[in-house]
């Protein structure tokens, strides 16, 4: 039975998701009919679900949220913005259920009452008796002169269709079309050539031919849908009854804006003042004349363990490759071609293996994307100010673990955005900004990265501000020589917290620190970029993968060890004239007027020491954009290496991130620079704390 | 003489027998996963002195700690000869480097005697039992538990 429930809810996480999606579908005034139909699906089957394990809470608010939507469905009620800020709210405490049913907790009562009461009161109001009537809505809205209806006794249902080029190209025949509406019942049908132009204007891909079909009698909609079932896509279609004399099924949206039919009034007038902001996904997100979502493919359900055993396994089959080409190499084979080609080709399909099997691990952004429209819902309740979400290459795919770990850090950066970032809409009026803050979350892939974006068109960080703050908390010395984006790195120092009283949106106790240290835990880095008056853009930048990485084998005492490639900035070999001693240990390398500290790794990792003079220099930055020059040995190769966890079986080792698998079968390890770096500022910081107080 | 291998009958163990500076030794058979020989290990900085380093099983990162100088016995140059036993506790793959593994014995658990009060540690801290063979070899039972390197902190 828990094996059941547990499916139930892993049924309900995508149903969620997708009554999410479509009711942004909905803000948009034209949306497609399907849509509310997939939302109502959804409703229903979780109200289904919730009723076979007797959930009674969850099938209760289901039911009434369902019996709303089939309002809307069936065009008994309208979309103003209010009504899609309370399904949106709707679908949110929906949500909550799911969640509080899942963990068996309980739901908050008063807020679920809230809400019913809230869509009782509009179910109530309508009227099921006058319900074929279209414009009859429970909200007051300003409709203008909306038509009255005229009942008449005639009963039946008008098709307008005018076919696509589409429709002709793909071979299918009007003709057939109007015969099997025919047969459906009395058809009286009607050639429209008024769209149709003059023969030096025609143009092949634009066919204008169109034909009403008047069918009386009792004809359903849904027979009719049936006929176009096929070619919906590429025919534009509105079924209205003649009792209405109106069309009421919204057309299917075209790129095509010339329309047959006068456009529905249902969608044309607003509702004098929105109450709730709405948060619009922007029409440019939608891909023009792309109407259908991709098709959904067959898919199967997998324990993400079996993913993770395939990936060691290839893991395993690009190290033995690795071993196998070294050893060909000893045995002096290398120069045989078909060795040389049976090897060439076992490396490139352990390639195109192990490229599938992240592939099968990737999972697009949208996942977490999704779920920061209600994260920028409830903060912009919480704040009062009107905001929209947009998002941006939500079809960026990533690991699925990272998926799930960016859900905190991103969380947070969205409130963060919405209580720091943008001013209030009155500053903002002040400052000719549009009311209405509009914060962008983007994701694209930048050279083997993923870079996630969090913009605010906001007023820029305060820096002078961030300074007062930073040196009255000590976190800084009084005075301190700081660039623009030093004092900007200060926000992610812990302990900080830029507005004054804490509020109950991002002053949880949580700053920005934690944001970093969740996605350098990842593997990534974050950085900030303000301009003063024009807004705050944080990026994350993320590897595309927490299983492999691109490292420089360098040569340390004697071991070979590994130093992730994102962090080198240069490699030097330096000049004596380059080298400047501090004090007793210390040595600072001069690199075109910069001076960066020295770090000895081999004295970090207490291996034996290598000669002073001799060695490399690697310039390594940290994702807070301080430098350092590590010395080593030599560096002898630049390789993708998989990584390998040195804590399943040890346990950390300070400085170190990992451990990886060398050709030779022996181990190797992931240097963490970040942290090696850090360990060096953090005494520099502790030093200056202390200078402060001394002071 | 001694039983031959068994399965583990009430009130018997099966032991995995080794030497270590002469002296016998001898862990659970439970525990041990394989034995294999000697290969290079990579050294893990700021380790405490007994872990020899890591090595690669199998696409597995596993530690060797060298029992010689867990011990006492002062740590060990290990050559083609030594052996590691690899050994699995509360979920880690360990590897334990010792001279040579001697014997797999099947033991009554009633003879297996307590620890008599003994100077040398730390030896003591880890040898759980003694068992004295037939041949008049005494065996030193290994706690496990107790040999492995604290996951974090130990290096502090």
């Amino acid at each position: 039975m828990d094996e059941f429930r547990e499916m139930f809810f892993v049924e309900c996480d995508e149903l969620l998701e997708g009554l999410a999606n479509g009711l942004r579908k909905m803000e948009d005034p034209d949306f497609d009919k399907e849509t509310v139909h997939a939302v109502f699906r959804a409703v229903h089957s979780i109200k289904g679900g919730a009723a076979a394990f007797a959930l009674t809470t969850l099938v209760t608010f289901a039911h009434r949220f369902e019996t709303l939507l089939d309002l809307i469905r069936s065009d008994r009620m309208d979309t103003p913005p209010q009504i899609i800020a309370l399904l949106h709210r709707s679908s949110d405490c929906l949500s909550d259920l799911v969640m509080s049913a899942r963990q068996s907790a309980e739901p908050d009562q008063a807020h679920v009452d809230g809400l019913l009461a809230e869509l009782d009161a509009l179910i109530e109001d309508d009227d099921p008796v006058a319900d074929t009537s279209f414009e009859f809505t429970p909200i007051v809205l300003d409709f203008g002169d909306a038509p009255t209806p005229a009942p008449t006794a005639e009963e039946g249902i008008i098709v307008r269709m005018t076919p696509n080029f589409e429709l002709y190209r793909s071979g299918n025949d009007p003709l057939a079309l109007l015969a099997a509406l025919r047969k459906l019942g009395d058809a009286t049908v009607e050639l429209n050539v008024d769209a149709v132009p003059r023969l030096e204007d025609w143009a092949l891909e634009r066919p204008q031919l169109g034909w009403t079909v008047r069918i009386s009698g009792a004809v359903s909609e849904l027979d009719v849908r049936s006929v176009f079932e096929f070619v919906d896509d590429c025919c534009r279609l509105s079924i209205s009854r003649i009792e209405e004399e109106q069309p009421v099924m919204a057309q299917l949206p075209m790129a095509d804006p010339v329309m047959d039919t006068p456009p529905s009034p249902t969608s044309a007038p607003q509702a004098p003042v929105a109450e709730v902001p709405p948060v619009v996904a922007p029409p440019a997100a939608r891909p023009s004349g792309a109407v259908t979502e991709p098709a959904q493919g067959a898919t199967i359900r997998v324990g993400l363990d079996r993913v993770d055993r395939l990936m060691n396994m290839i893991g395993e089959l690009v190290i033995k490759e690795a071993m196998l080409s070294q050893v060909i190499q000893t045995a002096g084979l290398h120069e045989s071609p078909d060795v040389v080609a049976g090897l060439d080709s076992i490396r490139q399909l352990a390639g195109d293996i192990q490229e599938s099997v992240m592939a099968i691990r990737a999972q697009p952004l949208k996942l977490v994307f999704q779920r920061m429209h209600r994260i920028l819902r409830e903060a912009a309740d919480a704040t009062g100010k009107p905001v929209r979400l947009v998002t941006i290459g939500e079809q960026t795919e990533v690991d699925k673990t990272m998926i799930e770990r960016l859900v905190d850090p991103l969380t947070h950066m969205i409130r963060n955005s919405v209580d720091h970032g943008l001013e209030d809409a009155l500053t903002r009026q002040r400052r000719g900004k549009p009311q209405e803050g509009t914060i962008t979350l983007s994701a694209a892939h930048r050279s083997g990265r993923v870079q996630i974006e969090v913009s605010d068109d906001g007023g820029g960080i305060n820096r002078p501000k961030v300074r007062q703050i930073a040196e009255d908390k000590g976190l800084i010395a009084p005075g301190s020589n700081l660039t623009p984006s030093e004092i900007d790195q200060l926000l992610f120092l812990p302990g900080f917290s830029s507005k004054d009283e804490v509020s109950a949106l991002s002053g949880r106790g949580v700053g920005l620190d934690v944001v970093r240290r969740e996605i350098m835990a990842l593997g990534g880095r974050v950085m900030i970029d303000s301009v003063e008056g024009k807004g705050t853009t944080f990026s994350i930048a993320l590897p595309l993968t927490l299983a492999v990485l691109e490292g420089m084998l360098i040569q340390l005492g004697g071991q070979t060890m590994v130093l992730p490639i994102t962090a080198v900035q240069e490699t030097l070999q330096p000049d004596r004239s380059m080298l400047h001693g501090v004090g007793k240990d210390s040595q600072l390398l001069a690199n075109r007027g910069d001076l960066i500290p020295i770090i000895d790794l081999c004295q970090t990792f207490g291996l034996d020491e290598a000669e002073k003079e001799g060695g490399v220099l690697i310039v390594v930055e940290s994702d807070s954009r301080k430098r350092a020059a590590f010395r080593v040995d030599g560096i002898f190769d630049q390789r993708q290496v998989v990584i390998k966890s040195l804590e399943q079986n040890y346990g950390r080792v300070p400085g170190v991130s990992a451990a990886t698998i060398l050709g030779d079968g022996k181990i190797a390890l992931i240097i963490d620079p970040e942290e090696i770096i850090l360990s060096l500022s953090n005494d520099h910081g502790r030093h200056m704390a202390a200078m402060a107080s001394n002071g | 003489m001694l039983q031959a291998i068994s399965s583990n009958a009430i009130g018997q163990s099966d032991v995995v027998a080794f030497k270590l500076a002469d002296q016998d030794f001898c862990i659970d058979i439970g525990l041990v996963r394989e034995i294999r020989g000697w290969t290079p290990t990579t050294m893990l900085p700021h380790a405490p002195g007994y872990v020899k380093g890591v090595i690669n099983l199998r696409g597995s990162v596993v530690t060797v700690v060298d029992l010689s100088a867990r011990l006492g016995f002062g740590s060990a140059t290990p050559s083609q000869r030594h052996v590691v036993i690899i050994a699995m506790h509360a979920g880690r793959v360990v590897g334990l480097l010792a001279d040579l593994v001697s014997d797999i014995l099947t033991i009554d658990e009633d003879h297996i005697q307590g620890v008599p009060d003994i100077a040398s540690n730390p030896a003591r801290e880890f040898i759980t039992g003694m068992i004295t063979l037939e041949d008049g070899r005494i065996l030193r039972k290994i706690d496990l538990a107790q040999l492995l390197p604290v996951p974090h902190g130990a290096d502090a």
